[in-house]
This record gives structure tokens, C-alpha cells and sequence, in this order.
């Protein structure tokens, strides 16, 4: 009885995650910046696992970045989010896999408006119908990429060439986590772990052999803020968050940040390129950044795909710190070639090199 | 005319983010804007709920309003079910239908993002994509991102992208019939209207202000003024 009522108590933290059959919706953000993470995702998927998973070319943003910098209003992007739904639904698809915890977040607040506000959904219909004539479902499940990589990571490690031990002294990599605010902050039950003990980027990192950093500011944002970084003239806020959390994972010397979110991941690597420049601060050991990896890069660097197809080398700080930790076998000379080989030049002032 | 609150409640996102408010303060001591901007977000949602008209426009017409960041942490921890970030939203829906936000240095910076992230919408069927962040206008990416913009072809075909192309992969082009369904979506659902509200309030203001101002582009004074402004009062003292 007692295990029962354990059972019961954890009930709200687990969430059931689909095992096959997706529709995916990429992120402005992911392939504009990380678009390799994004291809690693889908070859994982399709060719390592066997999955189906469908990217229908007529999918477009959900226009979240718009909707949260308040000049997209709600109606409008719930029809935009059901015509998301009603490309699924005409391409025969119920699970999403969605590659951006701000669209995450939106198809959440908006999945949570109809449950709580049913004129709304009618509203919706009415509206989507009257400006495409399609018709939408609801999706039977809702997954952040993230989720599903969780859900395979002990796949990905039974695969692992490079797990995420230090092989000089033996010790496991020492992994600050991000999860990112949109992904379970607003509805705690879309998220693996819910708000409180997300366990989707430490779940990943344990099972690859790493150790997961605690330290003071581990649930603050990265500082993105939306308006707040659009605009010129707020960046101080974007940069000053970020900084917070570098100041307070510093002392805990991480090996790298593994990053939910790819708004996340772009700003504090870009951050850390900033206070260099603006401060000549760095927050790593021996004078230099951090690495800040997305799931999909970190993954597919411990099953041993070139670091250079999964497009680390397009970051601000570099991750060769890295590689030599992990004992990862990389040619320099490959990092700035094309892909039928042809070299090119090699951008200035990198961090890490 | 309503009351403000009455219009606030036409929103579900006030209805749904302020129930009872008993002033503890969670939400403050959560918040990322409140740790760098002259910002509370417990002021602003016990001001809403006294329920003050004259006291709601002040707010409309202020700074204040456009500090939050939406990072939503305020909802996770409110005791009462809460969501002051939602209040927020509500706030600066209505200000910008009422046109208060071009009173305030922060609030008129809604034409800059109306300009970039509104206009990518329609133009390329993304809000953001790599060839639209100039690094002119980004500093902070740094020299990666000119490396970027200089060979985005060559670095992203071997990331497996499919740039500007029809079809699938990252960065594909999004066709003609999907950017057209987009637009008749904002058209009937209100999105064309708050685009149109930011532009014919932000054209007065540049009058006013005696900036130049055209019609579309970044490239007048107006934007370049919104954009970069900053008068260095956000901060507390």
C-alpha cells in the first residue's frame, strides 16, 4: 500500500511520451542557428530507431516569439497553431514532436485555454475554418524533442563511443542543465518532471555517465526575455540573467551546459562571447568558456558522429575543451569544409581555440 | 467608453492570471525583470485589482508595463494560482489598442519588433530566420554570425539544411499558399488590426516627436530612435 501511495504522489511528475508516428514542427530558432541539431534529431529517429516521423513543408512558426513580444495577439495564434493541427490531422498524424520550448509553451497555454475557456476552441474552429477551410483535432500527444530523446537516452547510451566521462581522471563530467522556462514553468504537467523536479536534460546526462550540477541559480531564466533582447536598447536584461547564472554555476567548475531550449543555448554561448569582449571575464576553468550544447549536439557527439556535421564548430565558444575530456577523436582540418570537401576560411576570435 | 478593468476581462489571460491577489510578494522575489528593472510585478497586479481607472491608464500609458520579460516563472510560484506575466500580456494588449504605449520610452519599442519579427512573419513564414538577424543590428553574436551571414549557403547545405529551397529540411521555404493562409488568418482574427493600431499610433508619435517616418522599412528615424533609445531611468536607484 505504501508504494502505492508513492505511486500516486509521483503520478503528476511522469507524462506518458508517444513512441512512434510523429509529426514534427521545427523552430525559427533551432534551424536558423542549430539546424544540425535539428537533422541529427530526425536521422536519430528514421534511421538509428526505425521511427516514422513526417515534416510537412507547409508548416510554418507558430509565431510564439511574436505572441510573447505581445504583438501577435492570443487569437491570433491559436488558429495559427490549429492549422498546425489541421496539417496533422489531413496528414493522418496524432503525436507532435515540436523542436522549440517556446512553441512547446504556446501549444501547451493554448491545448490549456480550450480545457479551461471551451468558447475559445469553438472561436478557433470558427476562425481557422473561415480564413482556410481546414478543420483540426486535438493532438493525442504532445512532445518536446527533448522528451523523446529522454525516452531513448538508455538507447543512445547502449550506443555510446564517448560517454560523458573525463578520461584523463576517470571522473564523470561535471553537467549544469537548462531546462528552460516555457517548457514546464506555465503547465508543469506537459513536462517530464514537472516544474519542480524536471528530470528530461538530468535524465539524459546520468544515463551518458555524466553528473549533474546543483547550484544556486540552476531554475533562473537565461534572460532571453523576448522584447528584451528584440530590442536594442534592452539587451543590458537578456545579458544581465545570463551573467547571474554563469556567476553562480562557476564555482561548481562545469564541463559544459546542456541546454533545453535553442533560444537558451544561442544566448549563453553568445552572452559569454559578449562579457569577454565588454568585462575579459570567462566563467570555465583555466581562462576559458564554457560549452553550451543543445540535446541533439551533445547526443550525437557521445554516439561518435563527427562534431563537425553536427555543427559545434558555428558557436561562439568552442567545444575542444571538451572533445580532449571525452577522449572525442576530431580532425581540425574538417571543421570549416564544405560538404563536398572544398576549405573554407576561418572565422575570426573564436572562444576555446 | 468601459472601464479598463471591464475591458481587461474581456481577455481570458486576465481572467485566467488574476483570481485573489493577497499581496505576498512570490512573484517578485521570482522575477528576472524585477532583479534589474525599477519593476514589481506585486505592485502592478494589486494596482489592477483595486480595480482604479485613472490609476490603470497611468499604468497603460507607462514604462512599467513593458519590463516583464514573459519568462512566466510568476506562474509556478504564486500561492493563489496567479499569473501576473498574464495581467502583463493583458496590460499591453490594451495599451497598444488604446495607443498609451507610444507614451513611454519602453512601450514605443513595439514598432521596432512590429517592423523585424512582425513583418519576417508574413515575409519568410518565420519570426526569426538566419538570413533576417543582421549582425549590424546584433553585435552580440559576434564574429561567428558574420562568418555565418558571409557563407550561409556553404556551412548550412553540410548542416543538412535546405536554405531558401521548397520542400522540407531547417530554413526551407515556406511556400506562397502557406504565407497566404497566414495572412488571412491575421486578417480575421485581429492580428492585421494590432499591426495596423501600431503603425497608425507610432506615425502620430514620430509626428510628434518630429522624427522621420515611413511607411515600411527599418530604415527611418523613428525606428532607429525606438530601437536604441534609452533614457538609462529603468533601473532602481
Amino acid at each position: 500500500m505504501k508504494s502505492e501511495g508513492k505511486k500516486k504522489i509521483w503520478a503528476d511528475y511522469q507524462k506518458e511520451i508517444a513512441d512512434d508516428h510523429f509529426f514534427y514542427v521545427r523552430s525559427c530558432i533551432r534551424q536558423s542557428f542549430f539546424p544540425g541539431s535539428e537533422q541529427f534529431f530526425l536521422h536519430f529517429m528514421r534511421d538509428v530507431l526505425g521511427k516514422d516521423v513526417y515534416e510537412n513543408p507547409s508548416h510554418t512558426s507558430c509565431t510564439g516569439i511574436g505572441y510573447h513580444s505581445d504583438i501577435v495577439p492570443l487569437r491570433t495564434i491559436m488558429a495559427v497553431v490549429a492549422r498546425h493541427f489541421a496539417l496533422m490531422k489531413e496528414s493522418g498524424y496524432k503525436n507532435i514532436a515540436i523542436s522549440c520550448v517556446t512553441s512547446f509553451g504556446i501549444y501547451t497555454e493554448i491545448l490549456e485555454t480550450w480545457r479551461h475557456f471551451p468558447r475559445e476552441l469553438e472561436q478557433t474552429r470558427e476562425d481557422l475554418y473561415k480564413a482556410t477551410g481546414r478543420e483540426f483535432d486535438i493532438p493525442e500527444n504532445v512532445a518536446h524533442t527533448s522528451d523523446i530523446i529522454y525516452k531513448f537516452s538508455n538507447e543512445i547510451a547502449a550506443k555510446a563511443k564517448y560517454p560523458l566521462v573525463n578520461r584523463l581522471t576517470g571522473s564523470p563530467l561535471n553537467v549544469v542543465e537548462h531546462i528552460g522556462c516555457h517548457y514546464a514553468k506555465m503547465f508543469p504537467k506537459h513536462g517530464v518532471g514537472g516544474a519542480e523536479f524536471p528530470r528530461v536534460l538530468s535524465g539524459m546526462i546520468e544515463s551518458w555517465g555524466g553528473n549533474v550540477v546543483d547550484y544556486p541559480e540552476r531554475r533562473h531564466c537565461c534572460g532571453f526575455g523576448f522584447r528584451q533582447y528584440l530590442v536594442q536598447a534592452n539587451r543590458g536584461y537578456s545579458m544581465s540573467n545570463t551573467i547571474k547564472k554563469f556567476a553562480s554555476m562557476q564555482p561548481f567548475n562545469p564541463d559544459l551546459v546542456l541546454t533545453n531550449c535553442p533560444g537558451c543555448t544561442m544566448f549563453m554561448d553568445k552572452w559569454q562571447y559578449t562579457a569577454k569582449e565588454m568585462e575579459g571575464t570567462v566563467y570555465g576553468r583555466n581562462g576559458e568558456a564554457i560549452p553550451v550544447l543543445t540535446y541533439e549536439e551533445l547526443a550525437g557527439l557521445v554516439m561518435g558522429y563527427n562534431p563537425w556535421d553536427l555543427g559545434l564548430q558555428y558557436h561562439m565558444v568552442q567545444s575542444e575543451p571538451l572533445f580532449r575530456k571525452m577522449g572525442v577523436v576530431f580532425d581540425p582540418a574538417d571543421k570549416f569544409r564544405t560538404k563536398d570537401g572544398k576549405q573554407m576560411p576561418s572565422p575570426a576570435d573564436l572562444i576555446n581555440v | 467608453m468601459s472601464g479598463y478593468h471591464e475591458l481587461l476581462m474581456q481577455d481570458v489571460r486576465f481572467e485566467e492570471g488574476l483570481k485573489a491577489c493577497m499581496n505576498c510578494g512570490v512573484c517578485t522575489a521570482i522575477c528576472p525583470a524585477a532583479e534589474f528593472y525599477d519593476y514589481d510585478p506585486r505592485k502592478i497586479v494589486d494596482l489592477v485589482q483595486s480595480g482604479n481607472n485613472d490609476e490603470i491608464e497611468k499604468l497603460l500609458r507607462s514604462d512599467t508595463i513593458w519590463y516583464c520579460g514573459e519568462c512566466m516563472s510568476c506562474k509556478t510560484r504564486c500561492p493563489r494560482g496567479n499569473t501576473p506575466a498574464f495581467v502583463v500580456m493583458a496590460l499591453r494588449t490594451l495599451s497598444q489598442k488604446t495607443g498609451f504605449f507610444t507614451e513611454s520610452e519602453k512601450g514605443r519599442q513595439q514598432f521596432a519588433i512590429k517592423r523585424t519579427v512582425g513583418e519576417n512573419i508574413f515575409k519568410y513564414g518565420y519570426c526569426v530566420a538566419t538570413y533576417a538577424v543582421s549582425p549590424e543590428m546584433h553585435r552580440e553574436q559576434g564574429p561567428v554570425w558574420e562568418y555565418i551571414i558571409e557563407n550561409t549557403r556553404d556551412i548550412y547545405e553540410r548542416l543538412g539544411a535546405n536554405i531558401d529551397e521548397h520542400g522540407e529540411g531547417p530554413l526551407r521555404r515556406i511556400p506562397d499558399d502557406a504565407r497566404e493562409e497566414l495572412k488571412k488568418i491575421f486578417e480575421v482574427t485581429g492580428g492585421t488590426g494590432l499591426f495596423d493600431a501600431i503603425e497608425k499610433h507610432s506615425k502620430n508619435k514620430a509626428i510628434e516627436m518630429g522624427l522621420e517616418f515611413d511607411d515600411e522599412g527599418i530604415d527611418n528615424e523613428y525606428f532607429k530612435e525606438v530601437f536604441k533609445a534609452n533614457n538609462n531611468k529603468h533601473t532602481p536607484e
